[in-house]
């Protein structure tokens, strides 16, 4: 190989009793891109987020991060490798207080002693309120997660990304379920969090994919069908084919 | 709950604990037996008891209120600490038994030789009570090493403890176990060289029940204060996330499996002198899960709710299986539906429930009432 990617997977492979969830997928991310991942249902997008960070293991194939296989390691070191991700449904601790989310997600030991005997150091504590103002809830600081409405959920989930400092970020569908005015502010917290971080991005909403303005890689049946701008990717007669139906494949 | 310790939280269970280790001990010791006030020797070696079960049942939170890990054999970890002090017990009968033989009773009645090596360390009561803590701690360790290793949860993880406690229960059941077998240990004369059948014996292990059961209650409630409580709520609410936020989840549970093995073990051994008998039905699966309803009407995940519970409970079965003990069962199973479908937070969260309750129906009230323009459908918010 010539170039050092930061994310590469090569011939990656994934059945689901013998349904090919994720079929000789290649897939190539440079540091400090923003990448953005659309396709229709069942294409394999969170599939794809799952084999990256270990939920599932690939039946075939490689994934690299920064020349690390990540294939045979557990979700927890994957994590530690510096990949964060969030999910689809927003999962954050809803019994937690907002700073305590946060705080869960903080970098720092994550052994069973050090969070028996560790303090919060007013460093972290910072940070904690750092990472609030960043993803806009410090004024919630210290109600229960519970609580919020789903838009913010989402950001708060953003918000334990951020406080890991992970270099890679996988944020599955962070649109879902927001208001229009929602989801720009979603778009402009990635946009702001790109280059100091890389971003995949999953994403249907197309208004949101446009605000974004990265490339954009198209998933179908588990492979990848093209990548480029949107407008590029748009035109494209194969898009419009698996998107519309128009012509039946063979 | 709210988690930082508030100083009203403080001065009550400061009173409490005074209460548990001064006041009662005093009013069996030094209150005439005539007086309304004295405890009677028989009571304050029941309420030993029911302390060293609120024990199990503090460990029991630990594991399911806090973790979300419900566990169905942890009166298994009880036993084995109860065990493990009762080997100590039957050497210290020496030649006062039946047989007055240097052996243990039913190893004369067996025709053991001699006695088997791995008795030998139980003439010492430092070890015995070090295996008090480690034989529950190590059996924790390697079945919850071997569970959480494989990713077991939920209900399979339950029955999983079931079906441990079970096998053990059958296995304590043979005499090769070199264990009594069904009978299992009784006929205990001394701890320390004090006679257990004086009362001030019995009031003594009551003192250290109480102690026990205070200091165990500090220690979770500390645990559950700093970070690792956190994590372990974490664990509960949504195991994912945690996994994928770095967290070895799995390390985190096995942790407090082994902790709260070890807690049971403690009750179990300060259980046994009081109730004078250890024998395989301990190990029984509906033992534990009686255990788990004490948490439950004492109000999960609160530290506080299972000592309640227990207690509570307890006390209630002392009284209801003598005045009408074919229903006991049926009242237990029926009060432990009842506060799974009313009283999510036992009785420890009545009073929050019954102010919501009424907070509602003041508003369900106003909303009723013709001066309300303001805001209709408010009431409608659960």
């Amino acid at each position: 190989m010539n170039k050092e990617y930061l994310l590469m997977a090569e011939g990656v492979s994934k059945s689901f009793d013998g349904f090919k969830a994720i079929n000789d997928l290649n897939f190539y991310l440079d540091k400090g891109e923003l990448r953005t991942i659309i396709g229709p249902n069942g294409a394999g997008k969170s599939t794809f987020l799952d084999l990256i960070t270990g939920r599932t293991r690939p039946d075939v194939g490689v994934i690299e991060y920064k020349g690390t296989p990540l294939t045979k390691l557990r979700e927890y070191e994957i994590y530690r490798l510096g990949i964060g991700r969030k999910f689809q449904t927003p999962s954050v601790y809803n019994d937690h207080t907002v700073f305590e989310n946060i705080l869960m997600g903080l970098e720092g030991s994550r052994g069973v002693w050090s969070t028996i005997f560790g303090r919060t150091t007013d460093a972290q504590k910072e940070r904690i309120h750092e990472v609030l103002r960043t993803i806009g809830l410090e004024s919630r600081v210290h109600e229960k997660a519970g609580t919020l409405a789903h838009g913010q959920k989402q950001w708060l989930e953003i918000g334990m990304l951020l406080a890991q400092n992970a270099e890679l970020l996988l944020v599955d569908e962070p649109a879902a379920g927001m208001t229009d005015e929602e989801t720009a502010k979603t778009g402009e917290l990635l946009l702001s969090l790109a280059g100091k971080h890389t971003i995949i991005v999953i994403e249907h909403d197309m208004v949101f994919v446009r605000q974004l303005g990265s490339k954009v890689t198209v998933l179908h049946q588990g492979h990848v069908l093209c990548d480029g701008t949107l407008d590029q990717v748009q035109s494209d007669e194969r898009v419009i084919e698996v998107y519309l139906g128009r012509k039946k494949k063979h | 709950m709210k988690p930082e310790v508030t100083q009203r939280e403080v001065v009550i269970g400061a009173i409490a604990a005074a209460i548990l280790i001064l006041v009662i001990p005093a009013l069996n010791a030094f209150v005439p037996e005539g007086s309304v006030f004295h405890v009677s020797n028989f009571n304050i070696n029941l309420w030993g008891q029911y302390l060293c079960l609120a024990i199990v049942a503090v460990s029991i939170d630990l594991l399911w209120g806090y973790t979300g890990l419900l566990s169905l054999g942890q009166m298994l970890f009880f036993s084995l600490g109860g065990y493990a002090l009762g080997m100590h017990l039957m050497l210290m009968i020496g030649k006062l038994g039946q047989y007055k033989s240097d052996l243990p009773d039913f190893m004369v009645f067996l025709g053991y030789p001699r006695l088997p090596a791995h008795w030998e360390p139980f003439y010492s009561f430092t070890f015995s009570m070090l295996a008090v803590l480690w034989i529950p701690g190590l059996v924790a360790l390697i079945f919850g090493y071997l569970a959480f290793r494989s990713r077991i949860r939920g209900v399979y993880f339950s029955i999983l403890t079931q079906a441990l406690t079970y096998a053990a229960c059958l296995l304590f059941f043979r005499n090769e176990l070199t264990l009594g077998g069904n009978n299992g240990f009784t006929d205990f004369k001394t701890l320390l060289k004090f006679d257990l059948a004086q009362p001030s014996t019995q009031r003594g292990l009551y003192i250290a029940s109480a102690v026990a059961l205070v200091l165990v209650y500090l220690l979770c409630r500390w645990l559950t204060l700093t970070k690792f409580g956190k994590v372990q709520r974490a664990i509960r609410d949504s195991e994912n996330r945690v996994l994928f936020s770095g967290y070895a989840a799995a390390n985190f549970k096995l942790f407090v499996f082994v902790v709260s093995g070890m807690i049971a073990g403690l009750a179990g051994a300060l259980y046994v002198p009081q109730v004078g008998i250890i024998n395989p039905s301990q190990m029984e699966p509906a033992k534990s899960l009686e255990a788990i309803v004490w948490v439950a009407v004492g109000g999960r995940a609160t530290l506080l709710g299972p000592i309640i519970g227990a207690v509570g409970v307890n006390a209630l079965k002392s009284w209801a299986s003598q005045a009408f003990p074919a229903y006991w069962p049926i009242f237990l199973g029926g009060m432990f539906v009842l506060v799974v479908l009313f009283m999510p937070k036992g009785i420890v969260g009545l009073p929050a429930q019954l102010r919501s309750w009424w907070e509602r129906r003041q508003r369900a009230k106003q909303a009723e009432d013709p001066p309300a323009p303001t805001a209709p459908g408010k009431e409608a918010r659960s």
